[in-house]
């Protein structure tokens, strides 16, 4: 298994895919603590970034994902275009030309978006956003990718898991950052949907190389 | 050649009267809309946030009808107003070729259009224009008493470099485009100025002095640039602004 540019289509595909699948999850939870647009805007984005795959083929993973942050985003509209466009962007850069992703290049990748992302929302571990799934997936990502291993499906599952049981972490936190944090202690009991979110992206990434 | 500045909203409506608004007090100034999404609704969008930023940057350093070109005054301020349109717009200046001289202002939307529409009317520069609008922080309820005489040791507590006393000679007295020529042109000098005790670099603290003609503004000014900036708020005053 190579994480090529095939490879980045499929994963964006499957991306849209989940998206489609889990939109109205997405919304239910985000109507808990939010302004339940979340599964609505992740949906369109993806289907944005669909329908760009079908006018072009990009040829390698960084343009595949640099296409991605353009199209989240113009197309998402809430918060979490803004912050996955960036995460793509700073993925992107990351991988720069290279026309393959090896473990220590993803997990390099995970961890540019990862800062990307608290760039750009100011968020910290435990203040119930997607930023609780993404460090734990590049914590993880980078114990994985540790010694020069050349499993990508290892490193790409790591990932998932660790965002998935981040996550399922957001739960009893309390919100301090984005419309979540309004609510206070009231946000506490409820998933971020934004962690939910992040964790189909990387469960997707693990689909496209399987 | 002036300033343009791009007001990046939630919603297109929003963007666009608070840009009608602005434009009424800065003829001048190349003042774009870029609210909502691409397709309408509540939201922001890069691709039009992008859009009106390079217009915007375009026109302002391209075509300039029946202003002097060549006085620096280029460049583009980015208000937003929500979370993620300020998200947004970093994201703009990320995407964007040449990023530089590109501005975002953190300022209430509307009062901090205003003033940096105000200002750049006038002739401020880019920084001088971001200036504006922050100084628009707070309301217009409240000026900015030079906050500074509160911490201990800071040069507003000691007596002033240069003082001077000017009668307003105008009609209008201190409105808007004058606050906004003061406030612009002692921003961009090295000094610390009061008018009648409130910040001479607020448009807004300025505004709030409620001037009158024949009021007599007291400036005082500590600094580098003390005694040119009391020589140039009383050049300006003592022309009348250029207005009868």
């Amino acid at each position: 298994m190579v994480l090529d540019a095939n490879w980045a289509v499929k994963w964006l595909t499957l991306c849209a895919q989940a998206m489609a699948e889990h939109r109205v999850e997405l919304i239910e939870l985000d109507r808990a603590i939010g302004d339940s647009d979340h599964g609505e805007n992740m949906d369109r984005g993806f289907q944005a970034v669909l329908a760009k795959l079908g006018e072009s083929t990009p040829e390698t993973p960084g343009a595949a994902l640099k296409m991605t942050a353009m199209t989240l985003m113009s197309k998402v509209g809430g918060a979490a275009g803004p912050l996955y466009g960036t995460a793509f962007l700073r993925a992107a850069t990351a991988l720069g030309d290279s026309a393959e992703i090896d473990p220590a290049a993803w997990a390099a990748a995970l961890a540019a978006a990862r800062d990307g992302i608290v760039a750009r929302g100011k968020a910290e571990p435990g203040d119930k956003t997607m930023v609780d799934a993404w460090t734990p997936a590049v914590d993880a990502a980078r114990a994985a990718a540790d010694g020069g291993s050349t499993d990508v499906l290892g490193v790409l599952v790591a990932a998932a898991e660790a965002a998935e049981a981040g996550a399922v972490s957001t739960d009893p936190m309390v919100a301090r950052k984005g419309r979540a944090s309004y609510l206070g202690e009231r946000s506490a009991g409820h998933r971020d949907p934004g962690a939910v979110s992040s964790a189909l992206i990387l469960r997707a990434a693990v689909g496209a190389a399987a | 050649m002036t300033v343009s500045i791009v007001v990046v909203s939630h919603s297109e409506k929003i963007a666009e009267g608070a840009v009608e608004l602005a434009a009424q007090m800065a003829p001048d100034v190349v003042i774009l809309p870029a609210g909502g999404t691409d397709d309408g609704r509540i939201g922001t969008s890069l691709e039009k946030v992008l859009a009106a930023i390079e217009q915007a940057s375009g026109q302002a350093s391209g075509q300039a009808p029946g202003r002097a070109a060549g006085a620096g005054a280029e460049g583009t301020v980015v208000l937003t107003d929500l979370g993620s349109a300020v998200m947004t717009a970093e994201s703009a200046l990320e995407f964007l070729e040449s990023p530089a001289g590109v501005l975002l202002a953190d300022a209430p939307l509307v009062e901090g259009l205003v003033a940096a529409a105000v200002a750049a009317q006038g002739g401020a520069d880019v920084e001088a224009v971001r200036k504006a609008a922050e100084g628009a922080r707070g309301g217009a309820g409240q000026p900015e008493p030079a906050g500074s005489e509160l911490e201990p040791g800071s040069v507003s507590s000691a007596a002033p470099d240069f003082t001077a006393d000017f009668e307003l000679v105008n009609q209008a007295g201190m409105h808007a485009r004058p606050a906004a020529k003061v406030a612009g042109g002692l921003a961009s000098l090295d000094a610390e100025v009061t008018i009648n005790g409130v910040d001479g670099a607020s448009m807004t603290g300025l505004m709030t002095l409620g001037a009158g003609k024949g009021t007599v503004l007291h400036v005082e000014a500590w600094g580098k640039d003390a005694e040119r900036a009391v020589e140039y708020v009383g050049g300006l005053v003592e022309a009348g602004f250029g207005e009868p």
